[in-house]
């Protein structure tokens, strides 16, 4: 396989030679402070592509305004050709571009394999008057549980399915957001700090797992500050500082890069300052 | 002492008893299973009586005028869910529940009196007929039992068979409801509605959706109280709508038959407590004027304590009430 980052320049907004995503001059203000500030920020399709920067980058900010949980002041952005502004989450997703968020949203009060059922696309008992009547759907929602078997036993949730969702791990949680996430089929899947809260030893089936998603031909964005996971999976790394975006590049130049040195550890990082040194 | 148990035996099954039952499943749509905070209730089932009762004054054949009062429920749902329901849970609570007293006040106006008969109200013999004219049952006393009860006339043998067939027959849609792709949207959105939200589901329109069929429910089960007694537009103030929530709570939220065995359990604990007092506590500390409130104040406590040491109801899941972070 010829890496499709191969005549990407290695700075900020750089154009891929396939991008799903594009965005330009997104502009995000709460009052006076500027959480989101992209000028202009493209995904390559079928990559991994990490988004980090140190605490209140306006990392987790320009997720939400991605995905239509948030509305940006200007700007505009499009998914696969289609103008995604002023688009409703709902509709986001149902294109075909799909979110999990950084405190897990598992449904607790509900069992892991309802969960599942509640990410399939196209069950028209969901509609009220369709749901009066179960000849109409229940074709349809054995064909969405035996799909949901199979991502449960590929997650390893298969044995907790009856279980409720609130009785999971802070990993199986987020285990199972992603699969009931993929229910749909989604082109893309953006995923904010996967690894927050996740016990060690599920680390490194989580890390599989978004590997196997690419390799399936999927799109993956994610949120992280765990740069053990962007080193081992990421394809192309985006850092964002003070609401902008100030490098790109693979993982290991862009650690390199002074700017985004500068932006973690602070400009006068390797400056003396104590009193004596002047 | 078996006068009292008998009354209690009365109330499990009096038409009011049935027709709370009927408005605690149009709250069970809301709350239990979409997690709304109604706290209007008493409001759509004021709605629902005004509408029904209204239109068989003017002359309307008695479906027509059952029609006008689900609409006019209905058109409450959607003037009320409109700008609340983008919003956090509890503004729907805090506009609710001063759209409800909004539409009391209004009916008991004074402008209003030739409409809505103002704070007296509608006379039971001015709306009650078409329902009565319906009866099979005959036009005379009929004794079953220990139960003497006319055929057809107010509290008859009639309106207790319709209102627990009707009880019997929403249950039916609720659980059929509750267990559809519908139902599992609902409950997301009780949990969660953001997740929802990323999963691609329009959570707007099934709160609204939510919202009009239990505000509806709750104006057919206005219809059926209002059809034992009268159209009282202080009936049906916020007491009403905090007994609807004491026994959803208490029968168990979410569930199909927690209402309706909520709605029992309150009205003959009532009737017992009442009759008991009256009994053993003498006059002189308690007056008979003062017993109606005491057993409220009893009922109140119950509640609380049903919160604390039992908060999923009877026949609520403990287990699914477990989670609560």
């Amino acid at each position: 396989m010829t890496d499709p980052f191969a005549d990407v320049p290695h700075e900020p907004g750089a154009p891929k030679p396939d991008p799903i995503v594009i965005a330009d001059h997104v502009h995000r203000h709460f009052g006076g402070l500027t959480a989101v500030d992209v000028e202009h920020f493209e995904v390559q399709r079928n990559q991994i592509t990490a988004l980090i920067g140190p605490n209140g980058a306006g990392k987790s900010t320009f997720f939400n305004l991605l995905t239509g949980f948030d509305k940006p002041q200007t700007g505009e952005w499009q998914f696969n050709g289609h103008s995604l502004v002023g688009t409703s989450p709902a509709k986001i997703a149902r294109a075909g571009k799909v979110r999990t968020f950084q405190l897990t949203k598992a449904l607790n009060r509900m069992t892991v394999i309802e969960n599942m059922r509640l990410g399939a696309a196209d069950q028209r008992g969901e509609k009220f008057f369709q749901a009066l009547v179960p000849g109409l759907w229940k074709q349809r929602e054995k064909d969405i549980t035996e799909k949901a078997d199979v991502l449960l036993k590929r997650f390893k949730l298969y044995e907790k399915k009856d279980d409720y969702a609130g009785s999971l791990s802070g990993g199986q949680r987020k285990l199972l957001e992603m699969a009931r996430a993929l229910m749909s089929d989604p082109e893309m899947i953006m995923l904010d700090e996967p690894m927050a809260g996740v016990n060690p030893a599920l680390t490194e089936s989580l890390l599989e797992h978004v590997v196997e998603l690419r390799d399936e031909g999927k799109t993956v964005l994610f949120v992280e500050h765990d740069m053990h996971m962007v080193r081992r999976i990421a394809d192309w790394v985006v850092v964002m500082a003070e609401g902008k975006i100030i490098a790109e590049g693979p993982a290991n130049t862009v650690m390199a890069n002074k700017a985004v040195q500068d932006a973690y550890l602070g400009a006068h990082h390797d400056t003396d300052l104590s009193e004596d040194a002047s | 002492m078996l006068d009292i148990l008998l009354d209690a035996v009365t109330a499990l099954f009096a038409p009011a008893t049935a027709a709370f039952a009927l408005a605690a499943i149009g709250l069970n749509f809301h709350f239990g299973l979409t997690g709304l905070l109604n706290m209007g209730h008493a409001g759509f089932m004021l709605l629902g009586m005004y509408g029904y009762a209204i239109s068989t004054q003017n002359g309307l054949p008695i479906y027509v005028a059952l029609v006008i009062g689900v609409l006019a429920a209905a058109a409450f749902g959607l003037l009320l869910g409109w700008p609340t329901l983008k919003l956090r849970g509890d503004y729907l609570a805090i506009a609710t529940i001063s759209a409800a007293e909004l539409i009391r006040y209004l009916g008991r106006s004074n402008s209003l009196q030739a409409l809505t008969g103002g704070s007296t109200g509608i006379r039971g013999s001015d709306f009650k007929f078409t329902f009565e004219e319906l009866s099979p049952l005959p036009d005379e006393n009929i004794t079953i039992l220990f139960w003497t009860n006319h055929g057809t006339k107010s509290s008859s043998w009639w309106l207790h068979i319709v209102a627990w067939v009707i009880v019997l027959l929403f249950a039916l849609l609720f659980w059929q409801l509750a267990r559809s792709p519908w139902g599992r949207v609902l409950k997301g959105i009780r949990e969660d509605e953001d997740a929802v939200r990323s999963l691609g589901k329009n959570v707007y329109a099934y709160k609204m959706q939510a919202l009009v069929l239990g505000g509806v429910i709750g104006a057919l089960g206005g219809i059926l109280w209002a059809l034992g007694n009268s159209v009282q537009p202080d009936s049906m103030g916020r007491p009403t709508t905090f007994w609807l929530w004491t026994l959803l709570l208490l029968g168990g939220a979410a569930t199909v038959f927690g209402p309706i065995l909520g709605s029992m359990i309150f009205w003959s604990a009532l009737v017992i407590v009442k009759g008991l007092s009256s009994a053993f506590i003498p006059t002189s500390v308690l007056s008979p004027v003062e017993l109606e409130p005491f057993s409220l104040v009893l009922v109140g406590v119950t509640l609380m304590c049903l919160v604390v040491f039992r908060p999923q109801g009877i026949l609520g899941n403990k287990r699914e009430l477990a989670f609560n972070d």
